[in-house]
């Protein structure tokens, strides 16, 4: 089967240990976790984890349905690159003496946009958002030119195009069926 | 007014216990529970607890006692090596969906991650083989955290909970007030059914010419026998069983087609793949049922009714799945079912029963001469208890044999590890089960391995005077590894033949009843003395030491193309 970039979205309830659980699905099935995001979600008490694989459409929904087992989550779903929104963060520690000798580098940070957060004497801190691709690329032009000292990149962000946080959704209708449930019992 | 008492945490989890309408556990105590144990004994007339010989063994008796009950099981441990040694037979109970909680004493939270004596990351280490693995660091979470437990361990799809109770939450008071959790808002269990799956279900079995129904320990988890029973009925369909599902239909049912998977029976194993709808009931498509995927049932359409929705195309992909309890779900179902008659499809499976009985069967029940068959013996067993016993089984040839030639009559009949094959898992797991339904005869079938590996539990049968049946199906060989050494490893008995002790003897260290037969002729007369006899009896048969379990379906192989000989 085709294998693609997948982002899991997650919620669960804030509880410590589920991070091991929710990673444990994917190492059983060997597959190894491309970046991992973890996070308090608009939701109060609700984190929300937001995961990227390769793997297969039909792998990653048995992951999902596994996942969305553990008692405490919430909520998983998997989602393409055409359905999401998706953000990366990347920072560049660079040669100062380098980047003023060599004019391709500021060339290339204004072409990338990237914003420049530290100049000293010995190195200069870059920052830049964006997609996997752009930051690589951005990080494979600047090693080039020989300057890179470190290089860090955050795991992916994302939202979903659909326009609200199904978890809400969800957090309601089981509260409502609950309470129903409850009313039904004491009528009878 | 309010109800509330101060009292300790170890006090709690007694009323808490109480409160959950527990009246049996399984434990050994320890110092990081201690306070714990300190509490029970002044709830012992409420809540009996059974002393074991190893926590091992209170995992799987709590597994037994809740498999023949459908109740809870229930286990007290001490912390570190008390819990580490509960691990076998909680990834037992989560692989079998056995309802268990396990309270394991751990050391006072000012301790922990310092490597203190007797800490382990219990809930680090039980994650991944439990429904819930928590740790109780405060006396008051103690009534919510035993409410869910129970909760969480037999709703939905049961399974094991781990409670990891620092010591100092045992001692620390609070004011009590009994809780009862009925919601969590993160936890289905049991997800809606979609009426269309209900319609197209009920469509693609009207319109089958060669339906086949597949029963799983799910029909028994749901106490859907009944729903099951109609079913069928109602469609004329012909049903296998796989191990754990044996007896969720009476083996004399005339729509039961027999066993399924590698050692189960010919007919319903080549009829997989001619039926044209297959109709999977609260069972997994564990592998020791499909063999090779890739030659399973590819000529069918196939519904799957289960409760857990991440069953669903996990093995086979399924045409229709019916998610729910099976218990609505096959009422639903057969709401809207065509009444049917399958006589053509129906016959045609006599010719490979008959065929199984004439190579396989006859000769192993009534082989006639030569030295004792375990079917004969299991056989022998079952027809003396009216085919009314409770079965438990250990791993192994012994369990394969026991599974194919016990009979089942009644709802819960079977107590067996099939996921996880854990041998060691019968004697404890058949003292557990005396302790549940104790109106029944409780048989276990053990082999002279697997009865070794939990060998100290002839200490609570003692103690308990529990009135297991125990027969030693004693060839001398880890005979399961040595058929398989026989077929796949050129006769390579590497490390299977074992030198046994005298069970007599030990059992007489035991003051436990016991008869040892070789001969068939005596067969009959040591049955009725263990069965006549008050209390735990050991039955040793000296049976054939180089006998096979057949048919097989060779690791790997197609259903249809099972070994009737090796
Ligand atoms: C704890 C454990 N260790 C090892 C095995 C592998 N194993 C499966 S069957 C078997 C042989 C069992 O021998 P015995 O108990 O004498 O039963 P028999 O097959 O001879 O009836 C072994 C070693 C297992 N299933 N469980
Ligand atoms: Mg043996």
């Amino acid at each position: 089967m085709d294998k693609k970039l997948y982002t899991m979205i997650v919620y669960s309830e804030n509880i410590a240990g589920l991070l091991n659980q929710i990673t444990a699905v994917f190492t059983r099935r060997q597959i190894n976790i491309e970046s991992l995001n973890v996070s308090a979600s608009s939701i109060k008490g609700v984190h929300k984890y937001t995961i990227t694989a390769w793997t297969d459409e039909d792998t990653i929904k048995k992951i999902v349905r596994q996942i969305e087992k553990k008692i405490d989550v919430l909520q998983a779903h998997y989602f393409t690159d055409e359905e999401i929104f998706s953000h990366e963060i990347a920072l560049y520690k660079l040669s100062t003496p380098v980047l003023e000798r060599e004019p391709k580098v500021s060339e290339l940070i204004r072409r990338y946009n990237a914003r420049v957060v530290e100049v000293n004497p010995t190195y200069s801190a870059l920052e830049k958002d964006g997609t996997t691709e752009d930051i690589t690329s951005f990080y494979d032009e600047l090693q080039q030119l020989g300057c890179v000292l470190q290089f860090v990149r955050s795991g992916r962000i994302a939202l979903t195009k659909s326009c609200v946080e199904r978890v809400n959704e969800f957090l309601a209708e089981r509260e409502a069926r609950y309470l129903r449930a409850k009313q039904n019992e004491a009528a009878r | 007014m309010s109800n509330k008492e101060t009292i300790t945490g170890a006090e709690a989890l007694m009323r808490s216990l109480e409160h959950q309408g527990v009246d049996t556990l399984f434990g050994y105590p320890g110092g990081s529970i201690m306070p714990v144990f300190d509490a029970l004994y002044d709830h012992r007339h409420i809540l009996n607890h059974i002393l074991v010989r190893h926590e091992q063994g209170a995992t799987h008796a709590a597994q037994g006692y809740a498999r023949a009950s459908g109740k809870v099981g229930v286990c007290l441990v001490t912390s570190g090596p008390g819990a580490t040694n509960t691990i076998t037979g909680i990834a037992d109970a989560m692989i079998d969906s056995t309802p268990v909680v396990v309270i394991a004493g751990q050391v006072g939270t000012s301790f922990l991650g310092s490597d203190a004596f007797q800490e382990v990351d219990l809930v680090g280490i039980t994650q991944p083989i439990t429904k819930w693995s928590y740790q109780i660091r405060r006396a008051e979470d103690v009534p919510w955290a035993v409410a869910r437990a129970f909760y969480l361990a037999s709703s939905g799809r049961p399974g094991p909970v781990v409670l990891d109770f620092a010591k100092n939450a045992q001692v620390e008071t609070f004011d009590y007030e009994p809780t009862t959790v009925d919601f969590v808002r993160s936890y289905i269990p049991v997800p809606d059914t979609d009426s269309m799956s209900v319609i197209m279900a009920a469509d693609l079995i009207n319109k089958a010419q060669r339906p086949l129904v597949l029963v799983g320990q799910g029909v028994e988890l749901g106490n859907a026998q009944d729903e099951l029973r109609a079913f069928i009925e109602k469609a004329d369909m012909p049903a296998g069983c796989t191990l754990l599902g044996l007896s969720a239909l009476p083996s004399d049912h005339r729509l039961n087609v027999g066993m399924l998977g590698m050692h189960g029976n010919l007919a319903p194993n080549v009829k997989t793949n001619e039926c044209d709808v297959l109709v999977a009931v609260g069972m997994r498509f564990d592998d020791r049922v499909t063999g090779n995927l890739a030659t399973y049932a590819k000529q069918a359409k196939i519904i799957h009714f289960d409760i857990d929705p991440a069953e669903i195309n996990k093995n086979v992909k399924v045409d229709v799945a019916v998610l729910g309890d099976c218990k609505d779900t096959l009422r639903a179902v057969t709401d809207l079912l065509v009444p049917a008659k399958h006589k053509e499809w129906l016959a045609s499976f006599a010719p490979y029963a008959e065929e199984e009985r004439v190579r396989v069967i006859e000769p192993e029940i009534h082989p006639g001469h030569g030295p004792l068959n375990m079917g004969e013996v299991v056989r022998a067993v079952s027809e003396a208890t009216r085919n009314e016993a409770v079965l438990v089984t250990d791993v192994g040839q012994n369990q394969m044999m026991s599974a194919r030639y016990f009979k089942y009559s009644r709802n819960r009949s079977i107590i067996t590890s099939g996921g996880l094959g854990t041998m060691g898992f019968g004697l404890p797991a058949a003292v557990g089960a005396t302790f549940a339904v104790p109106d029944r005869t409780v048989c276990v079938f053990m082999g002279d391995g697997g009865l070794q590996m939990n060998l100290q539990e002839l200490g609570t049968v003692m103690e308990q005077k529990a009135p297991v049946k125990m027969i030693l199906l004693n060839n001398n060989y880890l005979g399961n590894v040595r058929q398989w050494q026989a077929m796949f490893f050129n006769r390579k008995y590497s490390f299977t033949p074992m030198l046994n002790p005298d069970y007599m003897k030990i059992a007489e260290a035991y003051g436990i009843p016991s008869r040892r037969v070789m001969e068939r002729s005596d067969l009959s007369a040591a049955i009725d003395e263990m069965l006549s006899t008050a209390g735990p009896f050991l039955l040793e048969a000296c049976v054939i030491e180089e006998g096979n379990v057949l048919p097989m379906t060779p690791p790997g192989g197609t259903v249809n193309d099972m070994l009737l000989e090796c």
